[in-house]
């Protein structure tokens, strides 16, 4: 994969992931030009569309769009589960997601989309396993939290 | 900075916060990125599976070059540990495939890739999955290292495929056991050619007939993620059937399952379905099974609404296609042009032409396709098209008539596209002379057609419009004052564009100022263009196979032109078409066809004398002054014979009893070659029984300012009156050229000076008192009498200089013997010249009449 971009039916980025190094301005632009074209689609429309050198796989999921792009020796369909199997990561951790969970917890939806893709490939393809890592990341967390909210380390957070 | 510090805090919160910023906003400041990987080696040294597990993230995120310098020794090794956690090791696969993509030289192969394999068989299925798209990626460069996998792949594969929905359990994904992996697998499979190690080919087929069957099954859920799943699996399946291209009944099993999806409810299945078919159509065996979804594929084209899946039923049918089904797919291409996305158009114009050129079978129906992609795309019809239509049509001569007038046709439309009429332009101009016997398509109709198109065209179509005039005035000298008006006006001599105006400026003045033979020469019909044929024979078959009157007049009267600059004028007569030419009658040699003395030069040169031989066999008439230079060179034997504007012919000759060797000398004058160069010596009938010319042939083609040399050599075999005559013919710039000139080749060449007395000669002379053996003659002096010239003329001649013989010493006495083959002619001569009456008096005795009288001749002319 070479991409993936979530935005919603206004045309706003949700959330961008790169696997190619590009700079930003050419970031900006295929993000632009993507969106449009993705936006301009009908809904009867077939989920796979030709730009580029690229294969565009999209979904919508209820106010999003799911985006990804492939290289063209990729199975378009695979890449539309990888899509489901990741809504339902979301769905699974945050409880009947929707758009407001992503835009207020941004920097989780990426933890999960690290654990389940990484470089542009599948990683983990058993749910259970990748939340099973995500709840671990989260305990770590909160440890590191309550160590940090309690009494003892006032002087620390001064410091700091 | 804050970022750098917060990665080697020991807080898992911040260290990922840490992280989350730097994947982010990474930028190639130096000492940052020295600090950042110092944190990352740290973290990844540090055993702890949660911080390595950032670390590779982190790396494998921004995996820039630096990074992979660092770090690309580690990684392999942290992957084949044994000790390495399960994730660490997905990571780690991952993030080194990520490095590898970037910096592949940085990557070193060691012996840790024969471990990568073993992964394959690990039983945590994520440590699978991530090893296999490892594997595929560093197989494709390297597939000699990783071939063991192949075998791993596929008992892993049939494995997983035969499994029950149980055994896997999280890995199924809506009762499709583990289809990340399975399309992985497939994909390895992809970059190796298929097994040879029967077993395993039995395991792969076995594996790829289950999937197939079990997309006949009932689905075994109502959710569309269960048939995406499936489907997903099998497409990748049908796509390594293809790849491997080996077993037909597999390959046709894969294609009937996509003729099924061809027709499924679901838009993606089908786009996908005409996607699969597109690479299957180009192996050989199923290319007939795709054949024969034709229809439904072309239903597909008229009723899809979506337009990619439009796009890619153009491409199937543009994959499909071979010369039985060529005309009606491109038919429907060029129906479904007509509605197409204005951004897909110029693709499948350049589709169709090609198909159109490829399967053509009747070019008639080429030249038609064309023209309609034409009318129906014009815009979107690239340069390239319609000059290989030009090129088409011009190389077959069968298809030239069809399309002017198919081109006629199409130009009577009322809105017709700039490129319809530049094609229409060009053909007209070159064959606007097939149709204009018909009198719908009459010259100044075809004119009055183009030019009313004339001011809505572009400036290059304007340019090859007014071409297209000027071919026209050669073509049909009866529009030639319409045209003339045109190219008159202020609209084309003062255009603000300076190639019309050159253009129109340029032709005015040609068709005024040239002679129709050189208006003729100039805008003569293009050869056919030389990728088909060579330039040689193609400029032969434009001349042999004219298919007008109008050409062929043309090429005789420009053939016979002789532009020898000479004051002669050519008499007209020479070139009519027909009469055989007057000046052979001249030379008295009768209608002898010029016959060479050596192999014709080239194949063209003589087939063109053969098939216009009635103008070509003309001999012309003998240069001027070529009488003159006759004389001249009786008494000598080296000198210019001839010269004129392009050649200069020169001499020297050597004799010696009753043989001879003479050097012709041609020089070309010009900067042009002299193509076809042909000298051909013309020897009457008792002449060349009496003369014997022998001659080798010249290279036919002389260089400008060459010279080229020819040896003749003679035999005298009995004596003789007529002097051979050398012709020559040869090809200058686009004219023809006939030069004729007597070679001195005269009997006193062969005569011998012989000394002798006084008492000697006079007793000869009394013994030649025969009157037929003398021949006397009075004769006027031509040139100043002056002694010593008569003397040097007489030895010139030949003839021995007697002195003292004569009484009278002002008289000339020589004696000398003619040398044959046959009979030696001894020979005495008087000259007595008076100076008063300005009179010679020459007598000649020999002891034989005819060359007495010869003799008397050319010494008489001498004086």
């Amino acid at each position: 994969m070479q991409f993936m971009l979530l935005f919603s039916r206004q045309g706003k980025l949700r959330l961008q992931k790169w696997y190619v190094p590009l700079s930003d301005k050419e970031k900006k632009k295929i993000t632009r030009e993507l969106v449009q074209t993705v936006l301009a689609r009908k809904p009867k429309m077939c989920s796979f569309l030709e730009w580029r050198d690229l294969k565009i796989v999209y979904k919508r999921y209820a106010s999003l769009y799911f985006c990804c792009a492939i290289e063209d020796q990729d199975n378009e369909l695979i890449t539309l589960e990888i899509i489901h199997r990741y809504v339902e990561l979301l769905d699974k951790y945050f409880g009947s997601v929707c758009e407001l969970d992503i835009i207020f917890n941004f920097e989780k939806a990426y933890f999960i989309l690290d654990e389940f893709l990484l470089g542009g490939e599948v990683q983990e393809t058993s749910k259970k396993n990748v939340l099973k890592a995500i709840e671990q990341a989260d305990l770590l967390q909160e440890k590191t939290e309550t160590m940090y909210h309690s009494k003892s380390f006032i002087g620390y957070k001064k410091a700091y | 900075m804050e970022a750098v510090n917060l990665l080697s805090s020991n807080r898992y919160t911040e260290k990922q916060i840490g992280y989350l910023f730097i994947s982010v906003l990474v930028n190639s400041n130096s000492e940052l990125i020295r600090l950042i990987n110092n944190a990352i080696k740290n973290d990844l040294a540090s055993r702890n599976p949660t911080f390595m597990g950032l670390a590779l993230h982190c790396i494998a995120n921004v995996g820039s070059r630096e990074m992979a310098e660092a770090f690309a020794g580690e990684i392999p090794k942290i992957l084949v540990a044994g000790d390495t956690m399960d994730s660490v090791k997905q990571s780690a696969a991952l993030c080194l495939l990520r490095l590898y993509r970037t910096s592949p030289d940085l990557v070193p192969m060691g012996d840790w890739t024969s471990r990568v394999v073993h992964l394959l068989n690990d039983q945590h299925l994520g440590v699978v999955t991530a090893a296999t798209s490892l594997i595929t990626t560093l197989a494709q460069k390297n597939p000699e290292e990783f071939k063991t996998s192949v075998s791993l792949a596929v008992s892993r594969l049939s494995r997983i495929v035969t499994s029950a929905s149980t055994d896997l359990q999280d890995y199924t994904y809506y009762f499709v056991p583990a289809p990340w992996l399975s399309v992985k697998l497939l994909r390895l499979l992809q970059c190796y050619p298929p097994p040879e190690d029967p077993a395993v080919r039995g395991r792969l087929t076995e594996c790829l007939e289950t999937i197939l069957n079990k997309a006949q099954e009932p689905p075994k859920s109502k959710k569309v993620q269960h048939s995406n799943a499936k489907n997903a699996v099998l497409f990748e399946a049908i796509s390594l059937i293809i790849h491997h291209d080996s077993e037909p009944n597999l390959l046709v099993r894969a294609c009937n399952q996509l003729g099924q999806f061809l027709q499924h409810r679901e838009t993606n299945l089908r786009y996908l379905a005409l996607e699969s078919m597109c690479t299957l159509a180009s192996s050989e065996f199923s290319h007939e099974a795709v054949k024969t979804h034709i229809e439904t594929v072309i239903n597909a084209l008229k009723t899809e609404r979506d337009v990619s899946v439009r796009q890619r039923a153009v491409d199937l049918l543009y994959a499909m296609c071979d010369r039985s089904n060529a005309q009606q797919i491109v038919a429907e291409m060029l129906s479904y042009l007509e509605t197409a996305d204005y951004s897909i158009r110029e693709e499948i114009v350049l589709k169709v032409a090609i198909l159109a050129e490829k399967y053509a079978v009747d070019y008639t129906w080429y030249v038609d396709t064309i023209l309609n992609l034409i009318r129906i795309a014009g815009d979107y019809v690239s340069e390239e098209v319609w000059y290989r239509v030009i090129q088409i049509v011009i190389n077959r001569d069968d298809v030239q008539g069809y399309a002017a007038k198919t081109v006629f046709e199409a130009l009577q439309a009322p809105a017709c596209h700039e490129n319809l009429v530049k094609v229409g332009g060009y053909i007209l101009g070159e064959f606007g002379n097939l149709i204009a016997g018909d009198p719908r398509s009459s010259p100044l109709i075809q004119f009055n057609l183009l030019h009313s198109k004339f001011h809505l065209c572009s400036v290059p179509t304007r340019a090859l419009l007014l071409s297209t005039y000027i071919k026209f005035v050669n073509l049909f000298p009866e529009v030639k004052a319409t045209i003339q008006d045109v190219l008159r006006s202020d609209s084309q001599l003062k255009n603000a564009d300076v190639e019309l105006q050159q253009r129109a400026v340029e032709y005015l003045r040609l068709s005024t100022v040239a002679s129709t033979d050189i208006l003729a020469t100039v805008l003569e019909e293009m050869p056919p263009f030389p990728e088909r044929e060579s330039s040689i024979l193609a400029k032969l078959k434009k001349k042999k196979g004219p298919s007008t009157v109008t050409d062929l007049e043309e090429t005789k009267r420009e053939r016979s032109i002789d532009v020898n600059g000479g004051p002669e004028p050519v008499p007209a007569s020479t070139s009519a078409a027909s009469t055989p030419s007057p000046s052979a009658d001249l030379l008295g040699l009768g209608a002898v066809p010029p016959a060479p003395t050596g192999p014709p030069p080239s194949s063209g040169g003589g087939l063109l004398v053969d098939v216009f031989s009635d103008s070509a066999s003309a001999v012309a008439p003998l240069a001027p002054g070529s009488e003159d230079n006759f004389a001249r060179f009786v008494c000598k034997n080296n000198g210019v014979l001839f010269e004129n504007q392009l050649l200069q012919i020169g001499l020297k000759s050597e004799f010696r009893q009753n043989l001879g060797r003479m050097f012709i000398f041609y020089g070309n004058k010009t900067s042009t070659q002299f193509l076809n160069f042909t000298p051909t010596l013309i020897c009457a009938d008792d002449l060349q029984t009496n003369l014997n010319l022998q001659t080798k042939p010249v290279d036919p083609t002389v260089d400008g300012g060459a010279q080229v040399q020819q040896v003749v050599n003679i035999e005298c075999i009995s004596d003789f009156t007529e002097a051979p005559v050398l012709n020559i013919q040869f090809r200058y710039g686009g004219t023809f050229q006939n030069v004729s000139v007597k070679l001195p080749i005269t009997l006193n060449k062969f005569f011998q000076p012989t000394e002798m007395a006084s008492q000697d000669f006079f007793q000869r002379w009394k013994q030649l008192s025969n009157p037929q053996q003398e021949v006397q003659n009075i004769f006027k002096a031509k040139h100043p009498m002056d002694t010593e010239i008569t003397k040097a003329k007489i030895i010139g001649f030949g003839s021995a200089l007697l002195e003292e013989v004569d009484p009278n010493p002002a008289n000339f006495v020589g004696a000398g013997i003619i040398h044959t083959k046959t009979t030696q002619i001894g020979c005495l001569l008087r000259l007595e010249p008076n100076l008063q009456a300005q009179m010679y008096r020459l007598t000649l005795r020999t002891s034989k009449d005819t060359v007495s009288q010869r003799l008397c001749e050319l010494l008489s002319e001498q004086f």
